[in-house]
């Protein structure tokens, strides 16, 4: 059995609460919502902070709506929520690939949405399908709210912009009408991490493509996301030659490392043919749509 | 024999006999109530924690305990220096080699035993262990196992007097090298291929540990442990320690897996014994799972080089195997003494040809020890891969089906027993009938023609096979001994006054379901119905002396003596029978449950009435004892040989390097099928490792020695997701010598399904020019497979 370090526990009753505690127990003190990141690391002392902070009692940090032409999601909806929403996958069946290859069920019953972000793990396949989004992360405080445009929100591996005493209450992702979108991932066993993922929406319209994101986990991608790849296709005739073209100029914005998952070669040239392959079947879903 | 006879039905709807019947220990698993290692909790009782080091190679300056000591719930804090004055410092493996149970001049792997903490709670123990300050000197690492004898090499066995290598053993050969040269020579083709069978480790779901009470009263030991050996583990305590091994008893409650993992004796087990000692008090010591995957015992760590001769036509002339065998930091493997490599020899495998040869040369490294676990049958595993992979490389080089290849060279039945060139004999087999059966399910034909039909399309499907012969039920006592140990089982049956009855075993089970077992065997025998027998196990105070469960010899050897005690009672049944129905012993017939006299079946008692009389006041013949109970020793008198065909077909992605398992099909032949149902639930779970082994499963090290399998998301096993339903069949061919015929099946599985899978991937991207690549094929050693670039997988990726 492994056995973290002595902890205390505070449960958080509302947003206001959270963020008062936060502030108040400072850098030692950590939010918990699934803990399936958290509390592994807890347990291998890699992480210890002297006070978690439970989200799970705040209600508001719970469920999927439309607002105008937004998506939002709570940053305490669960993997499992994300999976089955039909709101979700009626804009954007990319959420619904993404979580059928997250974990297994069992971490997806309790593992949410918010905590993939803040977790920022390289290979978060969320953070992934967020950046080919261009989603947004709504951040409280005690000075109020602020948002941050997902391709902003990360300040390297396991580190996102949110501050001591700020949580994460909400994800908003624009409205496309018309794109389609999809996700590959290979991984090596199922619920283990991806070796390389890439997730994309497209919007064909008029016979070019006229707006289109490209994200990728695992290989390192700046905020996970390929934009030279998508400046090059915008405007252009979603061809095969062309999404191959932007699948090996996102291969080149991928930094990958070489590790039990794969070397360098393998894991650049799965950034091209996943991001080829979630092109072509993006595309193809954007002009049925 | 058949598979399954007729049998009647007892009143719990069980057969008495063989048949399938649910396991009668799953009551308890299902409910979530087991008694484990973990469960038991002694009034007093202490925790211990190891610190483990950090470095695969360092010297020792000094060890600074003070501040753990000062934490308040630290008892004691002991280290190899402590030990060292108590003459425990090192213990003996099973290999006749030593390994230390705290270091005390230098650490030889990550994660070795460095410190122990005992502590009044197993969080404060744990906290403990950050207090403690050792100074290390790292030194140059040896994790490759080709650079342990490279000149300049650092000597890893510095503590052996004189010991300026870093060999374990120069040359252990089996075979005739002249004759097999010559075999050689006089071949129109000779395939060689380097074949790494890479480290893995048999992850129980339950860690090792121990809970060790010495009674400063009665000056007795009771130990619980999780062992599959509990009766030789108790004769090496008794050994090592001093202890007098009539004070010992060690209890093996509900063991979580096995797979060898709970073989070998772990320093843990040792301290939680010396901790209780210290303290007086009991301790209890229980592994986290990353200890358990990096210091107790893996497996494999073979690197073969194998080489085949045949005629144009595929007639096969010979085989020879070079194996450099890396061992880790101490020779820690669990095997039959005058056998170093284990069963390796067996590697000539299911076919017929004159010539074999292997050597061995067997080094040390910078790696935790082991080398004989999860399921191998002593190396077999090892032996069948080589071979089968080999034969695989001979028909693509040959351009013949794979499957034509095998059915030319198979053994025939009329040369049995045969006498195999490296010297086993194989007891029994028909082996060309049980891989027809095999294709036959499996649709071998239509398989290749949906194959040539994708790839015309460009798709890529794979179909492999394997045919593996096992050894096993070690073993004969004349050259079979582990530490001086000879490797006969006792059993003793008690049948009570009601016709109940308890039969007592030396193995121990870990998962293979022997409180079912062996009360059918028991049934089989005397009539009784099995839910009226109770398998006593697993504690050696209240058991016989015998050697414990691994490379698949329970059935074979603990399973002939269980027949036997009960063939015996049932002599005796059959004096006091005759004593009840005033005749003589000669006159009486026995049929299941009964003796009757001939020729009158009407006149007859049964076995619970017999029982009765035996205790009861009944008048029996002078120098007849009395009761029904009974005991005997089984030497068995050779191994026993289960056999079998397994095909596998794959699917694979040739952009992303993904493997789809589509099918399997299993034929074991094991002899003799008791419970068939358990049968195929061993044959399931192996199947599962193989794909395991075959695709993801791997402890590689990085240069410095850092071992990168060292958690369940960089160890990875199989799930559900990457087993297809298993398809299996069966052929019968008892084992002549068995008393029951049974030849064991705990390993069959995982011995023979990894050359299926590994073969059938090949054979998917053969177009490509791939021959080989090494286990485990994940992804991206598959991609670069096609690129001409397999993984060198015992090592980092790079
Ligand atoms: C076996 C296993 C396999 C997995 N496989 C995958 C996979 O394939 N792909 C994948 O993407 N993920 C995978 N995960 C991770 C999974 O998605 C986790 O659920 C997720 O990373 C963390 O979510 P959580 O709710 O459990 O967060 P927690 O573990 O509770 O928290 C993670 C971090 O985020 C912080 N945090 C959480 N919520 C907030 C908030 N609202 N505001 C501010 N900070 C917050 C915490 O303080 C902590 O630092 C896997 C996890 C496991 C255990």
């Amino acid at each position: 059995m492994q056995t973290p370090a002595p902890v205390e526990y505070a449960k958080a009753t509302s947003i206001a609460d959270a963020i008062s505690r936060l502030e108040a127990l400072g850098e030692d003190s950590r939010p918990v919502a699934g803990g399936y990141s958290l509390i592994p690391m807890m347990k291998l002392r890699l992480a210890r902070p002297e006070t978690v902070v439970d989200l799970n009692g705040i209600a508001e940090l719970r469920g999927i709506r439309v607002e105008g032409n937004e998506l939002v999601v709570g940053a305490m909806t669960t993997h499992a929520d994300v999976l089955s929403s039909a709101i979700l996958f009626e804009h954007y069946p990319i959420f619904r690939e993404a979580e059928h290859v997250i974990a297994d069920p069992i971490v997806r019953m309790r593992g949410t949405i918010g905590g993939s972000m803040c977790q920022a793990d390289p290979a978060s396949d969320l953070s992934a399908v967020g950046s080919a989004l261009r989603g947004t992360a709504v951040i409280a405080g005690s000075a109020g709210t602020r948002t941050v445009p997902l391709r902003e929100f990360h300040d390297g591996p396991y580190e996102t912009v949110i501050q001591t005493g700020e949580i994460l209450t909400e994800l908003r992702y624009p409205i496309r009408p018309g794109a389609g979108s999809a996700y590959e991932k290979v991984e090596r066993r199922a619920g283990d991490w991806g070796v390389c993922t890439s997730g994309v929406f497209v919007v064909v319209s008029g016979g070019v493509i006229t707006e289109c994101g490209i994200g990728m986990a695992a290989v390192n991608a700046d905020h996970y996301c390929a934009p030279e790849a998508e400046a090059l296709l915008t405007g252009k005739a979603p061809t095969e030659e062309n999404l191959k073209a932007a699948a090996d100029a996102a291969a080149n914005e991928a930094n990958p490392n070489a590790d039990q998952r794969g070397p360098v070669d393998y894991k650049r040239h799965l950034a091209s043919e996943l991001t080829l392959r979630a092109l072509r079947r993006a595309v193809a879903a954007s002009q049925g749509a | 024999m058949t598979a399954v006879e007729e049998v009647p039905t007892s009143a719990a709807g069980n057969p008495i006999g063989f048949g399938r019947m649910v396991r009668k220990e799953d009551v308890r698993f299902v409910r979530g109530e087991g008694n484990y290692v973990d469960d038991v909790n002694l009034p007093g009782m202490l925790h211990g924690a190891i610190l483990r080091s950090p470095f695969a190679h360092a010297k020792i300056n000094s060890i600074d305990t003070s501040a753990a000591l000062e934490l308040p719930g630290v008892v004691a804090v002991v280290t190899g220096k402590d030990l060292e004055g108590l003459g425990l410092a090192w213990m003996p493996t099973l290999s006749y080699d030593t390994q230390a149970v705290l270091a005390t001049d230098k650490v030889r792997f990550q994660g070795q035993e460095v410190a122990f903490v005992i502590a009044e709670s197993r969080y404060i123990a744990r906290d403990a262990l950050e207090l403690i300050d050792v100074d290390y000197d790292p030194l140059p690492v040896v994790a490759d196992a080709k650079k342990a004898l490279d000149p300049g090499a650092p000597i890893i066995r510095d503590d052996k007097e004189g010991k300026t290598d870093n060999i374990v053993y120069e040359k252990w050969e089996a075979g005739d090298e002249a004759v097999t040269d010559a075999a050689f020579a006089g071949a129109d083709v000779v395939v060689t291929q380097e074949i790494l069978y890479p480290r893995v480790h048999p992850s129980p779901m339950e860690t090792c540990g121990s809970v060790a009470h010495m009674d400063p009263v009665t000056g007795k030991l009771i130990l619980w442990t999780t062992t599959q050996a509990p009766h030789a583990h108790r004769t090496v305590y008794a050994l090592v320690a001093g202890l007098p091994e009539h004070k010992i008893q060690v209890i093996s409650p509900d063991v979580g897996g096995g797979f060898g993992n709970k073989v070998p004796i772990y320093p843990g087990y040792v301290l939680s014994i010396v901790g209780s000692i210290v303290a007086k008090r009991p301790v209890k010591w229980m592994e986290d799972r990353s200890e358990n995957l990096m210091s107790t015992g893996f497996a494999r760590d073979y690197h073969m080089t194998t080489s085949i001769a045949s005629t144009k036509e595929g007639k096969i002339l010979g085989v020879k195997v070079d194996v450099l065998a890396d061992h880790g930091a101490f020779n820690g493997v669990a095997q039959p003494t005058n056998y170093p490599a284990g069963f390796f020899s067996i590697f000539s495998g299911s076919y017929d040809y004159p010539a074999a040869y292997c050597k061995v040369k067997a080094v040390y490294t910078n790696k935790a020890p082991g080398g004989v676990a999860y399921a191998c049958s002593f190396r077999i595993t090892e032996a069948v891969y080589a071979i089968e992979r080999i034969v695989d490389c001979l028909a693509q080089e040959l351009k013949m089906d794979p499957a034509e290849l095998r059915l030319k060279n198979l053994l025939r039945p009329e040369q049995f027993p045969y006498k195999s060139p490296t010297g086993w004999e194989y007891d029994s087999g028909e082996y060309e009938k049980t891989m027809k059966v095999a294709m036959e399910m499996v649709g071998y034909d239509e398989l290749r023609k949906e194959q040539a039909e994708k790839r015309a399309k460009g798709e890529y499907m794979g179909i492999g096979i394997s045919f593996f012969t096992e050894g096993v039920g070690a073993g004969p006592r004349k050259h079979m001994d582990i530490l001086g140990l000879g490797m006969a089982d006792g059993c003793d049956l008690r049948v009570h006054p009601t016709g109940k009855a308890q039969v007592r075993l030396s193995v121990q089970t870990q998962g293979q379901g022997h409180e079912t077992t062996f009360a059918q065997i028991v049934s089989h025998e005397l009539g009784i119905p099995p839910e009226d027998i109770e398998v006593i196990h697993g504690d050696t105070d209240n058991t016989p002396f015998g050697l414990g469960t691994y490379g698949s010899r329970s059935t074979p050897v603990s399973g002939a003596a269980a027949a036997l005690v009960a063939r015996k009672v049932r002599d005796r049944a059959r004096i006091v029978a005759a004593a009840a129905l005033e005749c003589a012993p000669d006159d009486l017939e026995w049929e299941l449950g009964r003796w009757f006299v001939k020729g009158d079946p009407e006149r007859g008692k049964t076995i619970q009435e017999i029982a009765m009389a035996a205790h009861g006041s009944l008048e029996l013949p002078e120098g007849v004892e009395g009761h029904l109970d009974a005991q005997v020793v089984y030497n068995p008198p050779d191994l026993t040989y289960p056999y079998g065909c397994y095909i596998c077909v794959v699917d694979v992605d040739p952009g992303t390097g993904q493997v789809k398992v589509r099918r399997f099909v299993a034929v074991d032949d094991c002899g003799t099928r008791i419970n068939p149902m358990i049968v195929e639930g061993q044959v399931h779970g192996g199947l599962a490792d193989g794909v395991g082994m075959a695709l993801m499963e791997l402890i590689a090290f990085d240069e410095d020695g850092n071992n990168l399998g060292g958690s369940f998301m960089d160890y990875l096993l199989p799930t559900s997701m990457e087993c297809p339903d298993w398809e299996l069949g069966e052929t019968v061919t008892p084992s002549p010598h068995h008393p029951i015929g049974a030849k064991g099946v705990g390993e069959s599985a995982t011995v023979g399904s990894p050359a299926a899978v590994v073969n059938a991937v090949i054979d998917a991207i053969a177009p490509f020019g791939v021959r080989h690549a090494d286990m485990p094929l994940t992804p991206a050693n598959v991609w670069r497979a096609i690129q001409g670039n397999p993984i060198r997988t015992d090592m980092a990726v790079e």
